[in-house]
């Protein structure tokens, strides 16, 4: 059968409530924020997963959500880039509130098939490729961390689509990587910077075919953004020859 | 051993009692899938009930409509958080489609168009609990929601309702599916907040 129907092996990592203490925090593009939080008993994680963030009230209210973890690994470091939705309620927090030295109530690590694991663990040779629309690189930046510091031959390419330059999430750290060999692609929808090839648009499946390891390489494809976003691309990728057990799908926001 | 978060107060303060722990209130549908959305043509779509014995009863999409369409307004609520309260519906409720299938077994797994599994205890999709629902909102189903049809268990947290689902397979042991294998509660209750193991 083709489809999600395989569930790799996970190393063991329990799911629990943690105490994180903000450690490091950061402009990462004009709307969004990186923070670095430091969680004594975080049991790692492997690189894709997430954990929910709980804020509470003095009266006791409660708010949860979902957020995509940057790093990956033991240890007890857990990154996260947040980007802010104006009418949201904790992103807003997260961006424009939150101090260092804030305690924050983390329940993870969470998900266990939007990940990536070493060729060491898989077995598996094939090239991966990553498709990114805006914030939904953060779990991304999670696995080409892990697959450099793995120093894993599995090859790696990204494809990163953003409205705009401001809006490149991690751009030094992009760009260190592929000054290191990972092989990565820009798309602007609305402005491009001034010495850019193309002018600024949408992408087309045309140029999706160019950005991305072809089908007869039967590479296994990682596909994070806003539901539009995974839904065009998914279905291009179909067409192009991607099996579709071979996509994995990380949506966030509604249609 | 929740704590007092620094400086936060929350926006959206009135809490809606409809609304389980842990959960928000969304006016928009969030689409959550792990893969492709696969295009199935309702002319081509086909439902199987397997039971423990192996025996196997097939349903057209004619067919299983006929079985009889209920109306139904139901709050669902996804594990991510958000909730839609007060949502229309349509589907054959899974009484009608069980009914006179012989079977001593327990648990059920519900099998989907791209391979998505989830596992209910099966006295949970009985007594008007669970439908197989074509409509949403007064629409047709989306194929990004499940469309052409799923599996519909709003009381358990929205994963346990299968998009593009195409069977129902009657087990004896309470095997986990596709989240639940992979770190999901083999149950999912909401209002216990049965998120994870």
């Amino acid at each position: 059968m083709s489809g999600p129907a395989a569930v790799e092996p996970l190393e063991s990592r329990r799911t629990a409530w943690y105490t994180g203490t903000v450690v490091e925090a950061r402009p990462e593009t004009g709307s969004a924020r990186r923070l670095v939080l430091e969680v004594p008993d975080w049991p790692g994680n492997d690189a894709g997963q997430h954990l929910d963030v709980r804020l509470t009230a003095p009266d006791g209210y409660q708010a949860q959500r979902s957020y995509s973890i940057a790093s990956a690994g033991p240890g007890s470091r857990v990154e996260l880039a947040v980007d802010e939705l104006p009418d949201g309620e904790v992103s807003p927090f997260l961006v424009e509130d939150v101090m260092i030295g804030d305690k924050l109530e983390l329940h993870g690590p969470l998900g266990g098939y939007f990940v990536w694991m070493p060729q060491s663990v898989t077995h598996d040779p094939r090239p991966v490729q990553l498709i990114a629309g805006g914030s939904g690189v953060v779990p991304f930046l999670a696995m080409v961390r892990a697959h450099a510091e793995a120093g894993d031959p599995t090859p790696f390419r990204l494809l990163y689509a953003v409205r705009k330059p401001d809006d490149v999430f991690y751009r030094q750290e992009l760009a260190q990587l592929a000054a290191n060999g990972l092989q990565v692609d820009y798309v602007y929808s609305r402005t491009a910077p001034h010495d850019w090839p193309v002018p600024a648009g949408r992408i087309t499946k045309e140029a999706l075919a160019g950005f991305v390891i072809p089908a007869s390489e039967k590479p296994r494809v990682y596909l994070c953004g806003s539901t539009g976003f995974v839904e065009l691309i998914a279905g291009w990728l179909i067409e192009l020859g991607h099996a579709a057990g071979d996509i994995r799908t990380e949506r966030f926001g509604g249609k | 051993m929740s704590f007092i978060t620094r400086g936060f107060s929350g926006r959206n303060r009135e809490r809606d009692p409809r609304l389980p722990p842990g959960q928000t209130k969304v006016e928009d549908w969030p689409v959550l899938s792990a893969g492709p959305t696969p295009k199935i043509s309702t002319d081509d779509w086909s439902f199987t009930v397997t039971t423990e014995t192996g025996a196997q009863t097939h349903w057209s999409w004619d067919e299983l409509r006929a079985l009889g369409i209920e109306d139904i307004t139901v709050d669902i609520h996804c594990v991510t958080h958000w909730s839609k309260l007060e949502m229309p519906w349509r589907g054959v409720p899974i009484d009608k489609i069980l009914a006179g299938i012989p079977t001593h077994a327990k648990y059920v797994m519900a099998h989907s168009y791209g391979g998505y599994t989830t596992n209910v205890p099966l006295d949970e999709l009985l007594n008007g609990q669970a439908w197989v629902a074509f409509e949403a909102d007064g629409a047709p189903l989306d194929p990004e929601h499940g469309g052409p049809a799923r599996l519909l268990v709003p009381h358990l947290y929205f994963w346990k309702s299968a998009k593009w689902v195409n069977g129902l397979t009657l087990m004896d042991s309470n095997d986990p599916g596709f989240w639940e294998q992979a770190g999901y509660n083999l149950h999912g209750d909401p209002w216990k907040e049965e998120r994870y193991w």
